[in-house]
């Protein structure tokens, strides 16, 4: 062992000797690079507004310089550290120079963008003024980073803050990141979006390289309570930061969206039961609170108090559920997941054939029920703005809230669930069914239980849903389509995100609902776009973009070694000698 | 050693499992037949036979994997009924001849799992998380770690089941199975792949196992390991019961030598000498080390075993017992 370590660096100093003086030079030229990005990000990138944000102005940034401006400084900030100055240590545990290959690239992919979609928007590069071209040039200086030697490391056990100071940077955290969710959700125009998502993008992969995300969940698995108070306080936040109802609303079908993938990463990601019908038992909750709502459309000519319609949804998908479970379970695997397609398109075939016509008149057919009231309890009617701490929040921050108490529960039920004797029981029928029996598990009805939980779940989200739209139609709940919740979105937001997660569906369910619903243009392009994206995923992360610590053991099995080192503490194990 | 087994051996004699008449058809084939067993309190009852002689096959049929075409399975008395979960249920746990462990579950989960028919707190207990809950949960956190360093594997409670070597994975389900409490422990060769060492503590593991109250029947292709280890042997052959007995009257039945050479059992012309020439084969020296170092290695190392067993010599040769062509064996001789 000794021996080999010796050799590695040698190796590594002697094609470094004349390297070794240049590293230092390289280091400048980086952060000298972005921070010229920065700087032009002051000045004027074209002459007219036609081109939407206002990038006209000399002396502050505007629109998508903002982002430019943030990967710029990325990289200053790193490439500062890089230098060693002295407070900036913290920024990267596990080493600087990966980090600033993806923030370089962060900056040189949102300048470029940008200024290319000027170019291409306004017809020609006419339309580009010299600070663009300056930016274009600047931004591409940083790209020096791919010639530094990569210094990755073992992160050094962090040293111990007083736990105030802990929780306060979890807190700090969180609000960043909803600052930045915001950030997105509000972006006005698609060329905004699209600079948002690089920048992003990057910007992530580049704190994951540096080990600052690592650090950052070592502290929020440390204080977990804190870190669930701050993320729901950041999501209770989100309302009060709106000024119109526009966003609110993006923000609460985002919601209902990740609400359901949770419910179904019960079934697929710790059951592991395909279900590829999910949406229908969405749907049967919608329905059935859209009935009872005392619509005009609707056959039942009862009004049911919201609790009430929230328990009717949300037992008729759990009798649905059995009804579609209970004969199907028994036998394994794939049968499951042609039923549940089955199902899934009956559902919505049956719900436009119930109109009087084809069939009974109970749901009004294909133009489906429409004027379903707002909900109201004690008085506080969910349709009307309300004013609190000073602040108009608008209808949909209502429904906001709501959505956002049922995501909890859905939240504590998988959590609760996952990691209970039923939970391993899932787990252990996904893993090996014929071992899962031999321990004595009746696979029947833990699978049965897992379907039928995540049915309920499904149609309880649906109660609200319907209230939300105001409308129910059968073509809400199809297997596949451009608007999500739809079945295929579903599982691809879960498996995207990472199956057995929490943080995962929720992640895969915001960027599912934002990108079609902010990048309009892409239009007929988009199922093209996730499939590409999903096989890319597949390929190169199959544990999704949140990986449970199980599936990182599973794909990644380099890594493993460290995950129980981590746990250890007091093991020594935080000096590793690597590289140089 | 010996004087202990047997002195167990007399105290107990109720017969914790009862098998009558197990048959067991796939299609034209059939794997098992007619094949009594019985394992008593406390005691170690090893079944042998070459490959494919049917062991896994009786194995799935009394643990309910597979329905018997015919007979009777009971434990402690009571008829089992053929549900695995049922079966565990009732007090029988297994092992996989291909280790069936929970691949992608960490060690501790494992066990866990195992302790599955033996807790109750279903889904609104775990979503409600009273104290009832918090204090099973605990309590089968305790048992689980208990379990585990019974084997020696407590230290490596949070890696995942997949990343464990060979030898640990089979311990490992082990422990899985003891996590059920059962009253009879089945083990489908818990020593295949195993190196000599391991092979060793394996044997102590089941000792122990036993002296825990928790009789044992175990599959083993390592005839010195099963005449170690059991009270009593059972060979099978081509799905029928051929001898049963202590391990010297199975050892000195030339039946099972020949039957480990390939030869037809019954009545079959011939065997006898074939078994002899085997044994003065083995027994003059060179030709058994040879032997062992061809390819095939587990066949001629059941033989050596075998011929062993027969009281004919000692081979040095120490190799796992595994996957061979008992059969290719025969016809090349
Ligand atoms: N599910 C099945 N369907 C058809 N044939 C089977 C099935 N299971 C086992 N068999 C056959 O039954 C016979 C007995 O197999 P079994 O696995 O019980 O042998 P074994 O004694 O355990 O052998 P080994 O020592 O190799 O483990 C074999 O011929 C096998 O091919
Ligand atoms: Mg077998």
């Amino acid at each position: 062992m000794r021996a080999m370590t010796t050799d590695i660096t040698k190796t590594a100093a002697t094609p470094a000797g004349d390297d070794a003086s240049r590293t230092p030079l390289i280091r400048w030229i980086v952060t000298a690079g972005g921070l010229a990005t920065v700087a032009s990000t002051f000045t004027a990138w074209t002459y007219t507004d036609a081109f939407p944000g206002d990038l006209t102005v000399y002396g502050y940034p505007g629109g998508l310089q903002i982002l430019t401006l943030v990967a710029g400084a990325l990289v200053v900030l790193y490439g500062l550290a890089s230098l060693g100055i002295k407070g900036l240590g913290w920024l990267a545990p596990t080493g600087t120079t990966k980090a600033l290959w993806f923030f370089a690239l962060g900056a040189f992919a949102t300048t470029w963008f940008t200024t290319v979609a000027i170019a291409w928007q306004l017809g020609g590069l006419a339309n580009l003024e010299p600070g663009a071209f300056a930016a274009a040039v600047a931004s591409a200086v940083p790209l020096a980073a791919f010639a530094l030697p990569d210094d990755t490391h073992k992160a050094k056990r962090p040293r111990e803050l007083p736990s105030w100071a802990e929780i306060l940077l979890i807190v700090a955290a969180f609000a960043v990141g909803m600052y930045v969710i915001t950030y997105g959700i509000d972006t006005e125009y698609s060329e905004l979006f699209t600079g948002y998502l690089i920048t992003v993008g990057f910007a992530v992969a580049g704190l994951i390289k540096a080990g600052l995300t690592a650090r950052l969940s070592g502290l929020t698995s440390k204080y977990r309570q804190v870190t669930v108070i701050a993320a729901f306080a950041a999501a209770i936040a989100f309302p009060f930061t709106q000024n119109t109802d526009t966003y609110t609303l993006i923000a609460v079908n985002i919601l209902i969206f990740a609400t359901v993938a949770l419910g179904l990463n019960i079934v697929v990601g710790l059951a592991g039961l395909l279900d590829l019908g999910y949406v229908a038992f969405l749907g049967v909750g919608a329905y059935t609170a859209a009935l009872v709502s005392g619509s005009t459309a609707s056959a039942f000519d009862v009004q049911f108090p919201f609790w009430a319609s929230v328990l009717t949804g949300a037992v008729v998908s759990l009798i649905f559920g059995v009804i579609i479970g209970a004969p199907t379970l028994r036998l394994r695997g794939d049968y499951l997941a042609i039923v549940t397609l089955g199902f899934g398109e009956i559902f919505r075939i049956a719900m436009g054939n119930l109109d009087g016509v084809s069939g009974p008149r109970i749901t009004n057919g294909p133009n489906g029920v429409p004027n379903i009231p707002d909900l109201e309890f004690f008085g506080y009617n969910f349709g009307e703005s309300h004013t609190v701490f000073g602040i108009e929040l608008g209808a949909y921050a209502n429904y906001y809230l709501l959505m956002l108490v049922a995501m909890a529960l859905v939240i504590i039920v998988f959590s609760r669930a996952g990691s209970s004797r039923i939970g391993r029981a899932w787990v252990a029928i996904r893993e090996d069914e014929t071992a899962a029996t031999a321990m004595g598990i009746n696979g029947f009805r833990v699978k049965l239980i897992a379907f039928a939980l995540g049915a309920t779940l499904a149609g309880l989200a649906g109660t609200v849903q319907a209230h939300v739209q105001h409308t129910v139609v059968p073509e809400m709940y199809q297997f596949a389509g451009p608007v999500p919740p739809n079945s295929a979105f579903l599982l691809a937001a879960v498996i995207l995100g990472g199956m057995g997660t929490v943080t995962g569906p929720l992640l895969g369910a915001t960027l599912l609902y934002m990108i079609p619903a902010k990048l309009q243009f892409l239009q007929d392009y988009q199922l093209l776009g996730f499939g590409i994206a999903l096989i890319l995923l597949m390929r190169f992360r199959p544990e999704g973009l949140i990986a449970n610590r199980r599936a990182q053991l599973e794909y990644h099995e380099n890594d493993q070694l460290d995950v129980p080192d981590k746990g250890l503490t007091g093991s020594g194990v935080g000096i590793t000698k690597a590289g140089a | 050693m010996k004087a202990m087994t047997t002195t167990t051996t007399d105290i107990a004699t109720s017969p914790v499992l009862e098998a009558s008449g197990v048959t067991m058809k796939f299609g034209g084939l059939t794997a098992v037949q007619n094949v009594d067993l019985n394992v008593n309190a406390g005691e170690i009852v090893g079944l042998i036979g070459p490959n494919g002689a049917g062991k896994t096959t009786f194995f799935n049929c009394l643990t309910g994997l597979y329905v018997p075409t015919e007979g009777k399975v009971s434990y402690k008395g009571t008829v089992l009924p053929a549900k695995p979960h049922l079966v565990t249920m009732a007090g029988v746990a297994r092992t996989f001849q291909n280790i069936r462990l929970f691949a992608n579950m960490t060690v501790l989960e494992n066990v866990l799992v195992g302790r599955h028919t033996r807790t109750k707190e279903g889904l609104w207990s775990a979503l409600l998380r009273g104290p009832g809950f918090k204090r099973a949960e605990a309590a089968s956190h305790e048992r689980a770690m208990e379990l585990l360093t019974f084997i020696g594997l407590e230290h490596k409670a949070d890696h995942l089941a997949r990343n464990l070597p060979y030898g640990e994975q089979r311990k490992l389900e082990i422990a899985r199975a003891m996590a059920s409490d059962p009253g009879l422990l089945l083990l489908d060769e818990p020593t295949a792949g195993m190196n000599p060492q391991e092979t060793r503590a394996a044997e102590e593991l089941i000792f122990a196992i036993r002296d825990q109250g928790i009789a044992v029947l175990v599959i083993e292709h390592d005839m010195r390991f099963i005449f170690n280890l059991c009270d009593r042997v059972a060979c099978l052959v081509q799905g029928e019961k051929l001898v049963e007995g202590t391990p010297e009257v199975v050892q000195g039945d030339e039946r099972v030598v020949a039957a480990y050479l390939g030869t037809p059992f019954e009545g079959a012309p011939g065997a006898e000498e074939v078994a002899e020439v085997e044994a003065a084969e083995a027994h003059s020296g060179g030709g058994g080390a040879t032997r062992t170092d061809e390819p095939a290695a587990s066949a001629p190392t059941t033989r050596t075993d075998a011929a062993d067993a027969a009281g004919t010599s000692e081979s040095a040769s120490d190799a796992p017992g595994g996957k061979g062509t008992t059969s290719q064996e025969g016809e090349t001789q």
